[in-house]
């Protein structure tokens, strides 16, 4: 291993190569701020360059610099004004955006680019050490547990709402779960729910349902609530402000270093990735976390920051195992990754590390670049990216509105989806306004079409439901997914008929 | 009845139709072939069909009005800027409608100061130029830098809608 480290080294210490890098960290970057363009477009526009480079590892390296650079833009854009462009990300603005409107964005972009650093760093370092040994346990995974790990994600997302949101948490996952039915099925290609419309043949687009879930209802508020928006000068007084203490980093430490290797292995895991690391990971250290911290998640909680941001960049770093390894792409962005590769005449696979250890080592000592790179150009770049926040109110909203219907509009030219993105953004207000959480439903949505596929597929292989008790994986997973949503509300009906008790006994 | 209620109901009505699409409507298009599959394009919809109906009732009937929303005070819906925002929902749906008839660039121009103006800006000097600015900009990164096709101009000079 010591000497593929060292060609790694020698691949990548060399001033082209970290001038590529620095390249692809920043174009990824600034791409990725704007909304509507994820990593999977980024590096499906950069690919034409990075072949005209000619040279394998350099491609790779450009495109995974281009990577990281736009899943650290995307969570920029999440902080600032609440537009994940990235499902990725959807998990930062739980915590970032309540945080940046207190007044402290300079501080949650600053443990953004922390927890993203150290996030990827620990990730290159596992995937160093565990890559081969953790492709044998990936591959343990089938359908039908793939199938129980997203319901146990989803029950998850539900139960972790709060007290007294349980059911309005549920409702809203699988109105999410049927708003991904619409369009054709991946079985037999069968249109559904289409109503005969052509355009809802392909289904509602990710960034349309996210905008019209974020973007959208917050800049409704804006509009409608005057007291909401605060004055110029009360704001670029806070945001200078980009300084964690002592006591922060403190309670952030063990999040980032525990959200790092469960996230990694998560994103190990082909098909689920980023997303689900970041979900799962803001789920669990909620959980972890005493009463008080739990009430300030979902209210600008700097633990509900710091997970999902160390999970998803660990995720992106673990989700080149499979990849590299095997051969499989485990996400839409690396199944891109494989096409540039094999353009490149390079193949992925079991053999890569031997006969082409320069291309694997390359890439993973560039790892460690890409996240230095990033974490140097982003700090001192904060204060000008948090300034956009004190663009006066009559500028910043019709902006923020612009560029939500723009993130829809480019790439697709479809009118349709702009209508549908307004609808739903009314709707979505609406729900806001009633208390009804709106995230649970986007990750319905993300979560829907695998857990469809991977429960059909169960389905066909067992011929019948036996894949729910005959698998003990698949068993355990579901059983504690049950467990997750009914245990807080017979906790309190046991605790509630305690104190009947103890009144009628006093 | 409050709106979280008329919520809860919408959803419910919502899950029948989608359940009577997915139980009765759906399996009708399904090729023979097909029906020999154990599982079909409609299982999964049918399932969670049953599973919204019955969460739907529940928040209905027994849930509603337990957690209330924290983001607008009920009590003095009059202080609220009804009129902007409606308008600005009106401008949106103006700007999809007219996107591809007046071409990116002008169309992008006049929603953003359209939009300015509704909520209260006067400083056409600075507004126009920036809005101008911006919609360019924005072009010319999308189509020239990254070559996603955009029309920037109106119809009419492509001879045709």
């Amino acid at each position: 291993m010591l000497e593929g480290i060292m060609a790694g080294l020698a691949t990548v210490f060399s001033f082209k190569m970290i001038l590529i890098v620095i390249g692809g960290c920043l174009i990824g970057t600034f791409i990725g701020m704007l909304p509507g363009l994820g990593p999977m477009s980024i590096i499906a526009i950069m690919i034409p360059v990075a072949i005209t480079l000619g040279d394998p590892s350099a491609a790779l390296i450009l495109l995974s610099g281009v990577y990281y650079g736009a899943i650290f833009g995307g969570s920029t854009s999440s902080i600032l004004i609440n537009a994940p462009g990235v499902a990725g990300t959807v998990a930062t603005s739980f915590d970032g955006y309540p945080m940046a409107r207190a007044g402290q964005a300079g501080k949650a972009l600053t443990i953004a680019a922390i927890a993203s650093f150290c996030g990827g760093t620990i990730g290159a370092l596992l995937l160093m050490g565990f890559a081969p040994a953790l492709v044998e346990v990936a591959l343990l995974f089938h359908s039908a547990e793939y199938f129980a790990l997203m319901v146990l994600g989803l029950s998850a997302i539900a139960a972790f709402a709060g007290s007294g949101q349980v059911g309005k948490a549920l409702i809203m996952t699988v109105l999410g779960l049927m708003l991904a039915t619409i369009g054709e099925s991946s079985l037999f290609s069968a249109p559904r729910f289409t109503m005969g419309i052509m355009d809802l043949q392909s289904g509602i687009g990710f960034i349309t349902l996210a905008m019209a879930m974020f973007a959208l209802p917050e800049a409704l508020l804006l509009i409608l609530d005057l007291s909401r928006s605060k004055s110029a000068d009360e704001q670029s007084s806070e945001i200078s402000n980009l300084r964690i203490s002592k006591e922060e980093a403190k309670t952030i430490a063990p999040v980032i270093g525990r959200q790092s290797i469960q996230g990694f292995l998560v994103g190990v895991l082909p098909g689920a990735g980023a997303t689900i690391a970041s979900f799962l990971g803001y789920a669990v250290e909620r959980n972890l976390s005493t009463p008080e911290e739990q009430k300030q998640f979902g209210k600008g909680s700097i633990k509900g920051l710091a997970a999902p941001e160390a999970a998803n960049n660990a995720a992106c770093t673990g989700s080149f195992v499979p990849l590299l390894t095997l051969g499989i792409p485990g996400s839409g962005t690396t199944a891109i990754l494989l096409g540039a590769l094999v353009a490149l005449n390079v193949t992925p696979g079991p053999r890569l590390m031997v006969d082409q250890p320069e291309v694997f080592w390359g890439v993973i000592m560039s790892m460690y670049i890409g996240n230095f790179v990033l974490l140097i150009l982003n700090l001192p770049l904060i204060p000008y990216i948090a300034k956009l926040l004190t663009v006066p109110r009559n500028y910043l909203i019709p902006f923020v509105l612009f560029f939500t219907l723009m993130g829809v509009y480019i790439g697709q030219n479809n009118a349709t989806e702009l209508m549908i993105l307004i609808g739903l953004g009314v709707l979505a207000t609406a729900f806001r306004i009633t208390g009804y959480p709106l995230a649970p439903l986007l990750i319905g949505f993300i979560l829907g079409p695998m857990l469809e596929n991977n429960f059909s597929r169960s389905v066909q292989l067992y011929d019948g439901f036996g894949f729910l008790y005959e698998r003990p994986l698949t068993m355990v997973l579901l059983v504690l997914a049950f467990l997750l949503v009914a245990l807080p509300s017979l906790k309190r009906a046991i605790s509630a008929r305690k104190q009947k008790a103890q009144t009628l006994v006093e | 009845m409050t709106l979280e209620r008329w919520l809860a109901l919408i959803f419910l009505i919502f899950c029948l139709v989608y359940g009577y699409a997915a139980h009765f409507v759906m399996d009708d298009a399904l090729p023979v072939f097909a029906k020999f599959s154990p599982v079909w394009p409609s299982s999964f919809p049918k399932a969670i069909s049953v599973i919204g109906i019955v969460l739907g009732f529940m928040q209905l009937v027994f849930w509603s009005g337990k957690h209330k929303g924290e983001e607008l005070d009920f009590n003095h819906l009059g202080q609220y800027q009804w009129k902007s925002a409606l308008s600005i929902v009106a401008l949106m749906i103006a700007y999809a409608l007219l996107l591809r008839f007046l071409g990116f660039v002008a169309a992008t121009i006049l929603f953003i100061s359209l939009s300015a103006f509704v909520l209260g800006e006067r400083n056409f000097k600075v507004l126009i130029p920036i809005s101008a600015l911006t919609s360019f900009g924005i072009w010319y990164l999308v189509d020239q830098v990254l070559g996603i096709f955009l029309r920037p101009w109106p119809a009419f000079i492509y001879g045709g809608a």
